[in-house]
């Protein structure tokens, strides 16, 4: 007898319960259960809540909840080979991008390497100061033999952080003009921000093989593009309306009004929000070591597996060191940009 | 962009400016009828409740409506400047916007050069912005990224010239409202005064026929004011623009005008010529308007002569139909005894009678058949 025998009797169902039982394997705790052979006595202190569960007890034929989880992931296994078919070819640039530009970094000498990563620097922030910061600080990893994973931690985010631009500007762009996408849109960010970084790994593993690069770009770039692409709408929309207005007087086309007057007066906010995706990207591909990908989180992994204290912290550091120079050089540029447009 | 889009761009791109050509007087530019517009969620249903004869107080309170305008009827003659009058949130500028329609009208007629603009499709639109209509804002909006010369040349850019090509025009507009040497700062390093004549630099350079000011002077002090209003009047004579100028200030208005327009609380209580408004206000509230006025300087002989081509008996001398009352004044030292010819291009048109012209100068009461019986006036 289970609790909630009355229901299917009530209804008139025991004919179709007794026809068949719920295909799931037994779970270790049900095995446990019929072995003590004991009985439950119902009282109302401890009366079940009416789930798959403790319905599939009054009724073999009712689905047990294993069967949901089992459910999605047969549905997932069924459409993962059409997916595949799909998303494959899509995404293998990625792969390409992603290899080429570790390829790079490690095929050219480093006296070439820090050099050009200095020039950049200077272009960016037009900043001495900085640039012997960089200077110092790279110099410094490779000093202790961290270049190369250093250099492939750089590759990895500058790749996805150019892609997220490149993704996220023109998202951004597409919900600033509509109010429906932006209603669409605006849920999916917010999953895609606050679902836990690991979560995202589950369904690329399944999707694509653990040595393919792109599966960490598809990770990392899914959790980083998000402020960009926000902060692009919210630029946009910010843009005064007064002067939006004179653009239409003057009989601006739209494009003529997106490229000359919307794009160049949201740059700080979408700049702000190109650095906030450099930072999600550094953050992200520490955890996308998990799923191969190379560079300082490796050596952070294998601090917390081996129990190699140094080897962790040292790493840790190093990308503390990286995350600074990142934030450092992309906040010079916004003030850049900043001060060349002061409202 | 779509390829239909693009092309379009390419066919406005290099579009000439011409010269707005010099109108016959008389020629009505453009044409507003029954124009109404009512701001809020469900403005049809609300048109219903205002062309019953609801006031704009009434409309907020009961529907949460704002009445923008009701029941405009304007005709902007060609070559003319035309000045809207009234007091803050008197619909002023929602009227003006709606003559480029960077505001939809409710309900109502628009036509420029006969053509109805509200049956204009996105390019023609921008075809009449472009070419046609040139805009001074109230509160500038210019282009804060871009120079003072580019901001200047917005129109020209905008119709697919390159800097050098518009520099020269908008460096001789820059001048000509006595900002040649800042062409290339931006807006923010300019004060509130200066922003604003970059802004009617920019309608300047777009020499279109219409020009469309919101309060194009009201940043300005006195003595620039004064230069601007001048400059406008000057460049009446050479271009023979159609001008709608919008403005608080009275004196301003009677300066400027060709046709005045006194709008409040979104109706139209009086419009015709200054001087008639001035000498036969019709309501209340133009009595209240214009009783601060100095009278004596901006009457004019011919609005309080009578018509004659007689010689008075008491006749001391001959004045321009133009010439203010205050000129009339000094010139007779106070004698209210004599009479004036009044000539026009060395013809006798009137007699201005000394008695006359100081009745003139005492404020009119409120015609009988004033407008103060309407609805929310
Ligand atoms: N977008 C809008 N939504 C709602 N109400 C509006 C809107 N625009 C204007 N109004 C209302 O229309 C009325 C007229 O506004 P408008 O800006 O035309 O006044 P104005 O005569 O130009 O005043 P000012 O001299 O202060 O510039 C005001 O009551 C205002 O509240
Ligand atoms: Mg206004």
């Amino acid at each position: 007898m289970a609790t909630y025998d009355f229901v299917f009797e009530a209804l008139g169902l025991e004919r179709w319960c007794a026809s068949g039982t719920s295909t799931v394997p037994m779970s270790m705790a049900d095995l446990m259960a019929r072995q003590s052979g004991e009985v439950a006595t119902t009282t109302p202190w401890n009366l079940p809540f009416p789930s798959l569960d403790a319905l599939n007890a009054a009724c073999p034929a009712f689905p047990q909840s294993r069967q949901v989880t089992k459910g999605l992931e047969s549905g997932f296994l069924g459409i993962k080979d059409s997916l595949s078919i799909v998303l494959d070819p899509l995404t293998q640039p990625l792969s390409w991008m992603l290899s080429g530009a570790l390829q790079t970094v490690l095929n050219t000498p480093w006296w070439i390497v820090i050099p050009l990563l200095l020039l950049v620097v200077q272009l960016v922030s037009r900043s001495w100061g900085l640039v012997v910061f960089v200077g110092l600080s790279i110099s410094g990893l490779a000093f202790i033999d961290h270049y190369d994973h250093a250099m492939q931690t750089l590759a990895i985010i500058l790749v996805c952080a150019f892609l997220c631009v490149l993704l996220g500007v023109p998202i951004g762009i597409a919900m600033s003009r509509s109010d429906t996408i932006q209603r669409m849109a605006i849920p999916v960010l917010d999953m895609l921000q606050t679902l836990p970084p690991f979560v995202y790994l589950i369904p690329l593993i399944f999707l694509f093989s653990v040595t393919e690069p792109k599966l960490y770009g598809i990770a990392i770039i899914l959790y980083a593009i998000v402020p960009v692409i926000r902060l692009t709408n919210l630029g946009i929309r910010l843009v005064d309306k007064d002067v939006i207005e004179a653009a239409d007087a003057f009989g601006m086309t739209d494009h003529q009004k997106l490229f000359g007057v919307q794009i160049p007066l949201a740059l700080p906010n979408i700049m702000a929000g190109v650095n906030q995706t450099i930072m999600m990207s550094l953050a992200m591909v520490v955890i996308a070591s998990l799923v191969s990908a190379p560079g300082l989180g490796v050596l952070v992994l294998r601090g917390i597996r081996n129990l190699e204290l140094g080897v962790g912290l040292v790493a840790g550091l190093g990308i503390v060191l990286l995350a600074v120079i990142l934030d450092r050089v992309s906040k010079a540029s916004l003030a850049r940009i900043n001060a060349a447009q002061p409202q | 962009m779509s390829a239909a889009a693009n092309q379009d761009i390419e066919t406005e791109m290099r579009d000439q400016p011409e010269t707005a050509a010099a109108a016959p007087a008389g020629e009505v530019k453009v044409a507003i009828r029954k124009l109404f517009k009512i701001f809020g969620a469900d403005p049809q249903g609300a048109l219903a409740q205002v062309e019953a004869g609801m006031g704009k107080n009434e409309l907020l309170e009961q529907h949460g409506h704002v009445l923008g305008l009701r029941d405009i009827d304007v005709d902007i003659e060609a070559g003319k400047i035309t000045v809207i009058m009234g007091l803050s949130g008197s619909g002023k500028s929602t009227l003006i916007r709606h003559l480029n329609r960077l505001i939809e009208p409710t309900a109502g007629e628009i036509r420029v050069d006969g053509e109805d603009v509200l049956a204009y499709g996105p390019a023609q639109l921008r075809r009449l912005r472009r070419e046609k209509m040139s805009m001074v804002f109230q509160k500038f909006a210019l282009l804060p990224h871009r120079t003072v010369l580019e901001n200047a040349g917005l129109a020209l850019a905008v119709r697919g010239y390159t800097k050098q090509e518009f520099e020269d025009e908008a460096n001789k507009w820059l001048e000509r409202v006595g900002l040649g040497g800042n062409g290339g700062q931006y807006p923010h390093q300019l004060s509130g005064g200066m922003q604003q004549r970059v802004g009617i630099a920019r309608a300047l350079t777009s020499n279109a026929e219409i020009m469309l000011m919101d309060e194009a002077f009201s940043a300005l002090d006195p003595l620039i004011r004064t230069d601007m209003q001048n400059l406008l009047l000057e460049l009446q004579n050479e271009l023979h623009k159609t001008v709608v100028f919008i403005t608080h200030d009275l004196d301003e208005a009677l300066k400027l005008a060709d046709h005045l327009v006194i709008l409040n609380e979104g109706y139209i209580v009086q419009q015709g010529e200054p001087q008639d408004i001035l000498l036969h206000p019709n309501d209340d509230y133009i009595v209240d308007f214009i009783s601060d006025i100095n009278r004596a300087r901006v009457l004019r002989v011919r609005s309080v002569m009578h018509k004659t081509r007689t010689t008075p008996d008491n006749c001391a001398g001959e004045v321009d139909h133009d010439d203010n009352l205050e000129s009339v004044i000094a010139r007779s030292q106070g004698d209210t005894a004599y009479s004036y010819k009044v000539m026009r291009d060395g013809e006798q048109i009137g007699v201005l009678d000394m008695k006359a012209l100081v009745r003139a100068l005492v404020p009119t009461r409120a015609a009988e058949d004033g407008l103060r019986a309407r609805p929310g006036g």
